[in-house]
């Protein structure tokens, strides 16, 4: 393609009968026909862009936590901008995965697989069990209750010292071998970790693409856009909230799996506020809606914490500030204003 | 147990229950006006605490502190509302929300920057300090009194603003139906400004007067602002009358399995907050169907 078509008002198409426009062919620059490359196919450039990525980070444990990161906010992204509803809450999901993971690994079974899928399970049935609370309210309510109810775990999670480690967090999680067809890997260098990981964001992208494109996928973008209409088309508008709360909880928890390995120790701040807090920032930084966006969002957030903690240890009021006027003139987030801009006719 | 014990213990849930009363206030009226959720609402009553503190470190005067505090917390709600809400009327519902959310990360960083992340010393005066006797068995803090008492007065006073004053009938017709006001010449834009600060005073006062019985650092106000909406949603939201009966009720909950059982004191007021969704979805006095 080399240029876009685009109609432009003039006074002069009336008398041709044009009405008051006229056709022309504008020029695109080679950034916006990138953006719009990329906006087409976003998986193939996401898989492109992270085999890449651990080679051009300050170091490679950053690219790791960006990827799980990405992978919470790619969880959540499908409640907040597949389904539009706005949760607060995300850090139980994340929380429960995470400590899921590290007591199956601890006390269960030695072993990589179990524990992350237990983590996924985990987040999943906690996002069904709180999800039927929280579904009935909407809007507002929705994200109150949710943000309570995360709150609950958090202290259930502090106060259950002899299973969580209550305010230690739960320490010494075994650094077990991956096996796969009988081999036994020692995945906990800083690269293989990060491939390691990749695996997973990658699969859990395939798999929500693949959601997103049933016609289940639909009805969810159909419940964001107007609930009321979703609802006379015939379709139970709760239980497909439900259903993608639980969906976004599965992956949550998977996430939070994957930081228990990563750190080899669940903090009870994974189940805090906090964490719910940075989930969201990121998604809306990035620009929720996308596959991309959240994990620039997570790249963003957590490079400039990475910058910034090390001047001061207040770095969030850079943060708090950023996120504050992202909400106020770019609540599209970082892809999406980038890609408003390269779609956006010239006057 | 002594029956004296539950008694007492049952005076201070009631304590409790008056500051979740005024920091639910705030909340329900800002909401049943504005539709806007205070997520800030919180850092608002951390806030409160301490400019309290401030002005007691510098005049010496808590019932100085009970006055400034309020005030400038009011003020800022304020601006708060010109400058960063207003923009956002009109879009979707959940900008304001995420907003103040982002904001209350600010105000707490503010406080850490300047006072550190420490307990700051905060007693009540003098003057409230000595236990009232009552019958040579109940010891109940006179401070805890005062602020039953204050909270009480608070209370009577917004009622009679809402009930009994032009303001008050314009607002309450606004909660109603907005576009109706507007169209009887009403500049509905300035009675939610005013709104907003008045919801932030009551944050503002709400943290003066927590702040002697509770410590005062920068996350005081997270737990604060999610008992709160606890409190709101189990009242029915935008509800004062809910608001005011959930807030004695959770205070009490709170406080008497820290009698029984204190393990479970921090998270006995979510389970009340099940239960309640499970039989009356829309808290006791919240009306089906608002804003969903």
């Amino acid at each position: 393609m080399i240029g876009r078509l685009t109609m432009k008002e003039t006074g002069i198409g009336e008398t041709f009968g044009l009405g008051n426009r006229e056709l022309r062919v504008e020029k695109v620059g080679w950034w916006q026909r990138l953006v719009e490359l990329v906006s087409r196919n976003p998986l193939v450039f996401i898989f492109i862009f992270f085999i890449i990525f651990p080679f051009v980070v300050p170091y490679k444990a950053l690219a790791t936590q960006i990827i799980i990161w990405g992978l919470f906010a790619l969880g959540y992204n499908v409640c907040l901008g597949y389904t539009g509803m706005l949760s607060f809450g995300h850090a139980a999901y994340f929380g429960i995965g995470a400590y899921t993971a590290g007591i199956v690994l601890i006390r269960l079974w030695q072993n990589i697989w179990f524990s992350l899928l237990c983590g996924l399970l985990m987040g999943g049935i906690t996002a069904f069990i709180l999800g039927y609370l929280c579904i009935k309210r909407r809007g507002i309510y929705f994200a109150m209750l949710t943000l309570a109810f995360a709150q609950l775990l958090y202290f259930v999670g502090f106060q259950w010292v002899d299973l969580t480690g209550g305010d230690n967090g739960l320490r010494n999680i075994p650094a077990v071998p991956l096996s796969i067809f009988g081999l036994s890997i020692n995945i906990y260098t800083p690269l293989r970790f990060y491939f390691f990981v990749l695996v997973f964001v990658a699969s859990s992208l395939l798999a929500i693409n693949r959601i997103l494109q049933s016609p289940f996928g639909h009805v969810l973008q159909a419940v964001r856009e107007n609930d009321q209409r979703a609802k006379s088309c015939g379709y139970e508008t709760s239980n497909v909230r439900w259903m993608a709360f639980v969906i976004s909880g599965a992956i949550s928890g998977l996430a939070g799996g994957l930081y228990a390995l990563y750190l080899h120790f669940v903090g009870i701040e994974s189940l805090y506020w906090t964490t719910s807090g940075q989930v969201v920032m990121m998604t809306l930084l990035g620009g929720m809606g996308s596959f991309i966006g959240p994990f620039i969002g997570a790249g963003v957030f957590l490079y400039i914490e990475d910058t910034l903690s090390v001047i001061t240890p207040n770095w969030m009021i850079f943060l708090g500030p950023v996120f504050v006027l992202c909400v106020l003139f770019f609540p599209a987030g970082i892809w999406g204003t980038i890609k408003d801009l390269s779609t956006r006719r010239r006057k | 147990m002594e029956w004296t014990a539950i008694v007492m213990q049952l005076f201070t849930g009631l304590s409790l229950g008056m500051l979740y009363v005024l920091l639910a206030l705030g909340l329900s009226i800002i909401f049943g006006l504005l539709t806007v959720v205070n997520f800030a609402h919180g850092a608002m009553y951390m806030w409160g605490a301490f400019a309290g503190a401030a002005t007691i470190a510098i005049t010496g005067n808590f019932w100085l502190a009970l006055v400034i505090s309020p005030l400038v917390i009011g003020g800022y709600g304020l601006i708060i509302e010109r400058g960063l809400i207003r923009p956002l009327y009109g879009r979707d519902i959940n900008y304001p929300l995420l907003l103040t959310f982002g904001l209350q990360f600010i105000m707490i960083e503010i406080i850490r920057i300047f006072w550190g992340t420490s307990d700051q010393p905060f007693s009540a005066p003098a003057s409230l300090s000595m236990p009232l006797e009552i019958f040579g068995v109940f010891y109940f803090p006179s401070y805890r009194l005062f602020l039953i008492g204050i909270t009480v007065v608070i209370c009577i006073v917004l009622w009679i603003f809402l009930e009994k004053t032009n303001l008050g009938l314009v607002i309450r017709a606004g909660t109603r139906d907005p576009l109706m006001v507007r169209a009887l010449g009403i500049d509905m834009r300035r009675i939610w400004w005013l709104v907003f600060g008045i919801g932030s005073a009551l944050a503002g006062i709400a943290g003066v007067l927590a702040a002697p019985i509770r410590s005062v650092f920068p996350e005081m106000g997270i737990a604060m602002l999610v008992e709160c909406f606890v409190v709101v949603v189990v009242g029915g939201m935008g509800s004062l009358k809910g608001a005011i009966l959930s807030g004695i009720i959770m205070g009490e909950a709170s406080s008497i399995t820290t009698l029984f059982y204190p393990q479970m004191a921090d998270i006995v007021i979510f389970l009340v907050m099940a239960v309640v969704l499970l039989i009356r979805p829309s808290g006791l006095f919240g009306k089906a169907g608002l804003l969903e």
